[in-house]
């Protein structure tokens, strides 16, 4: 779950993290004319990846970078289930404490050497390792011991039963001991210049300009039709767009507007295909339960009905996106489509206003309760259309309901440092973009309420406590489901965020690529069954 | 000349450490911390995890510490590890991207220059002449126009419809393959938009100091003894006058030294340049100490030694001054 600020930044593309489900143009599937090796794919990518060993990065590009190059013991398939990827099978004790991991015989690294359970067990002890300057130890921390049985079998134990642990064991702890043995892996070359077990191999790094992958013949999985994948740094948008037109590049994400109106032309159609999933992201309104008016769960319903999200997502989405009803992505097995829905229905709103106490005693057409008026402050971060354009919207159905809202952007640290963390704030819109394992905990845990951690709404909620207590100590999906299913019940009772809605994933590729099979996760994640039918191929690897 | 050098060194010395000093506090003024952008809002940041980057970083020592802290290193040329999570040497980061931001900008400035003083001059020897009148309104289009808009309209026209130039990038994908002569002509059209934009918008300035130092020049009792004396109008413009109105643009192309590393976030993000600016401005945005201040440590070199270059240009080129 990751704060995607970044995401709008990095209009980007290999969201093969993503969603699901529609897919818009024509995706075809008649993979039957020949398969063909060769070529190479541009993708245009608007920042610079800084680490490509996956466990030191936490930005999304170097990920999707890394994501070519390096494999983990499991991954998520294309419609979300994880399954084995260096990995042969696992198993999971009946207590949940014991896993064991039987890997792939005969994969080897791109240098030649062979993959063992050793690479696992040194990716771990990295990871956890004092000096290594990484955000995910966290659930490694939850690891009371790591073994290698021999040199296929690896097995952990755990001291509680964690459900988000196996997903864990994906690419990030997955490193070549015999090349990082001796060096600090903080300050190493191999952060620039990686090896992995993946179907692409790194070539080369030409600093703020592109990085070039070339296909590994060895990949277990069978080597990448693609010679080669080349990603272009292109920082600004538009820029990425006219490149786009003049086919320098053969992969971007697009924006609405792109989507909707720019990309209709006839020589799009011809050569180019475009693509609509939802991301794996939501936009929120987030109040402060600590303040006086909005401890009060009336109005926070009253402001719920007071609002249009369809109207959000049409005026602001450009309709490439859905309306958000709980912290999960619809579609997904956590998702709960059956909650408390609030409909746009300003008559209500202001009854329920009236009912909690606010009135328009002096005609102004501002509400007002003990002499006070109702007025309050939106923030969000600044740089963020999207985020304005919806606080816009808001500011004017609220005033509809006799509620003055005034907007405010902020510099993202002075946001975050001086008003999210010390909690200086009355109402927020801001977005979660969220992981695969609906685990949730450190967003509405009533414990999660101090300085610098994420529910900084303030949400209490013993049921919602004990439910996401649950939820992460159960390997059992039916079980994680029904807890996660009550948790979305609540929060639409509740309110502590209105949630608003979910934006699409748009990219678009060039139509001389066939093999693309849209899928929940997007499109990106098989990208080593992509091939350019040989009459097509426009670039040629050169030596 | 030497005594005057040395006391003039001397005086910048003083004047470099407290601009380390200034700029080291008032970055540290500015709310969040280096390591924010890993921690910020991502629920995998456990307190213990916070705490183990702080003290890597030596973040949980006191500011005025830090501070003597980098001042050491420093002295020793090292300008410590960027924060980001590539934690290269920050020196290396600002140099790999210096080469393309120093040919751009000395390339842009040769350019105003040789297109700037003339203008200047001459708008100054036909004052309200129609060259005169329509040179002044096109520098100053030239000044007006926002660069974004420029250069997007540029890549739109040359790049798409006509297909004529690259849209951005500094090197063609298959620049590897080029013949050596090749390789220039692919730079050449890879470069020339940013630097036609670049000249472009700079030209107002230089060329209208020209015109007024230039007018102030002719205007002297000098020139009516030069032209008393029957000497021609081009010895006059370009001997006497010349020499008197120069010397102001010394002073620019002095302090305009440190402008060549400093690269322009505007026209570096919408080319797709990888100079410095781009550079700089990720770091201001992420509170990338380090990389901030060995930037700051070269534009503040760059601009003390271009004021000095300037006093010694003023002392050749002005007697009155060599002799003070």
């Amino acid at each position: 779950m990751y704060f995607y600020r970044h995401l709008c930044n990095i209009c980007f593309i290999f969201s093969a993290s993503f969603f699901f489900v529609h897919i818009a143009t024509l995706a075809q599937n008649n993979q039957s004319n020949s398969f063909s090796y060769g070529d190479e794919i541009i993708i245009g990518s608007s920042a610079e990846a800084s680490n490509l060993i996956p466990m030191l990065s936490s930005d999304s590009a170097s990920h999707e970078v890394s994501g070519f190059i390096f494999n983990g013991l499991v991954k998520y398939d294309k419609d979300l289930t994880l399954i084995g990827d260096l990995a042969q099978s696992w198993e999971i004790s009946e207590d949940g404490l014991v896993i064991t991991f039987h890997l792939k015989k005969g994969i080897k690294w791109q240098d030649g050497t062979a993959f063992t359970a050793d690479d696992v067990l040194f990716g771990y002890e990295t990871i956890i390792n004092e000096k290594t300057l990484s955000a995910y130890k966290e659930d490694y921390f939850q690891v009371k011991k790591a073994e290698v049985l021999d040199k296929y079998t690896f097995k952990v134990t755990y001291e509680k039963p964690f459900a988000p642990a196996l997903a864990s064991w994906g690419s990030l702890v997955v490193l070549p001991k015999h090349i990082l043995e001796k060096e600090d892996i903080n300050k190493t070359e191999f952060s620039r210049k990686p090896v992995g077990t993946g179907p692409f191999k790194f070539k080369e790094w030409v600093p703020g300009q592109k990085v070039i992958l070339e296909a590994n013949d060895n990949y277990f999985e069978g080597r990448p039709y693609l010679d080669g994948v080349v990603i272009r740094i292109i920082p600004d948008p538009t820029t990425m767009f006219l490149e786009l037109k003049t086919q320098g590049l053969d992969w971007i994400g697009l924006s609405p507007l792109q989507y909707k109106k720019q990309t209709q032309s006839e020589f799009f159609k011809k050569n180019y295909r475009k693509f609509k999933y939802p991301s794996f992201s939501y936009t929120y309104l987030g109040f402060n339960l600590k303040h006086p008016w909005f401890s009060d769960k009336k109005i926070r319903q009253a402001i719920a009905h007071a609002l249009d999200k369809e109207e959000l997502v049409k005026g602001v989405l450009l309709g490439m996106g859905s309306i958000s009803t709980g912290p999960y992505v619809p579609n997904t097995w956590p998702y709960n489509p059956n909650v408390r829905k609030y409909e746009y229905n300003p008559q209500k709103a202001k009854e329920l206003l009236r009912e909690a106490g606010w009135q328009d005693i002096d005609k102004d057409g501002i509400l007002e309760k003990n002499g006070k008026k109702f007025e309050f402050t939106i923030l969000t971060n600044m740089g963020n259309t999207t985020r304005i354009k919806t606080a816009t919207i808001i500011q004017y159905r609220l005033r509809e309901v006799g509620i003055k809202v005034d907007i405010r952007s902020l510099e993202w640290s002075a946001f975050i440092n001086w008003f999210i963390d010390k909690k200086r704030f009355e109402a927020v819109i801001l977005g979660w973009s969220i992981g695969l394992d609906p685990d949730q905990y450190d967003i509405w845990h009533s414990t999660k309420i101090k300085e610098k951690e994420l529910n900084f709404v303030s949400f209490k909620n013993q049921e919602v406590d004990e439910l996401l207590e649950k939820g992460r100590r159960t390997f059992d999906i039916e079980k994680r489901k029904q807890a996660y299913y009550r948790i979305q019940e609540i929060l639409a009772e509740e309110l502590p965020y209105i949630f608003l809605y979910v934006p699409d994933n748009l990219p678009i590729v060039s139509a001389r690529f066939e093999g693309i099979a849209p899928a929940p996760i997007g499109i990106g994640y098989n990208i080593e069954k992509w091939y350019v039918p040989k009459n097509l191929h426009k670039y040629r690897i050169q030596e | 000349m030497l005594n005057y050098l040395s006391k003039k060194s001397l005086e910048l010395l003083i004047t470099f450490f407290g601009i380390t000093l200034v700029s080291f506090f008032l970055i540290n003024l500015a709310p969040g911390k280096p390591t924010d952008a890993v921690s910020d809002l991502n629920p995998r940041m456990t307190p213990e995890i916070r705490a183990i980057y702080e003290k890597q970083w030596g973040l949980d020592k006191p500011v005025h510490i830090r501070y003597f802290i980098w001042l050491k290193n420093f002295s020793k040329f090292d300008f410590g590890r960027s924060f980001s999570s590539d934690s290269r040497p920050a020196w290396d980061k600002i140099k790999e991207r210096l080469p393309i931001t120093i040919l751009i900008n000395s390339i842009s400035m040769f350019f105003i220059f040789l297109i700037a003083v003339p203008i200047g001059i001459h708008s100054a020897v036909k004052p309200n002449s129609l060259s005169d009148k329509l040179t002044t309104v096109g520098v100053f289009v030239g000044f007006a126009m926002p660069v974004f808009w420029l250069a997007l309209i540029l890549q739109l026209i040359l790049g798409v419809w006509l297909n004529i130039l690259p849209v951005s990038g500094i090197r063609s994908l298959n620049y590897e393959n080029l013949s050596w002569i090749n390789k220039i002509f692919d730079s050449m059209r890879h470069l020339f938009l940013p630097i036609f934009i670049t000249v472009f918008g700079s030209l107002v300035g230089i060329s209208r100091y020209m015109r007024s130092t230039m007018q102030e020049a002719l205007s002297q009792e000098y020139i009516v003894t030069a032209r008393a004396k029957g000497l021609p109008e081009s010895k006059v413009v370009y001997k006497h006058a010349l020499r008197n109105a120069i010397l102001p643009i010394i002073t620019i192309t002095g302090l305009s030294v440190p402008g060549l590393i400093s690269g322009s976030v505007i026209f570096e993000t919408i080319f797709a340049i990888p100079g410095v600016g781009q550079l700089l401005y990720q770091a201001a945005m992420a509170r990338d100490i380090h990389v901030i201040m060995a930037e700051v440590v070269i534009v503040s070199i760059l601009t003390l030694f271009g004021n000095l270059l300037a006093d010694i240009g003023y002392a050749l080129a002005d007697p009155r001054i060599r002799v003070k």
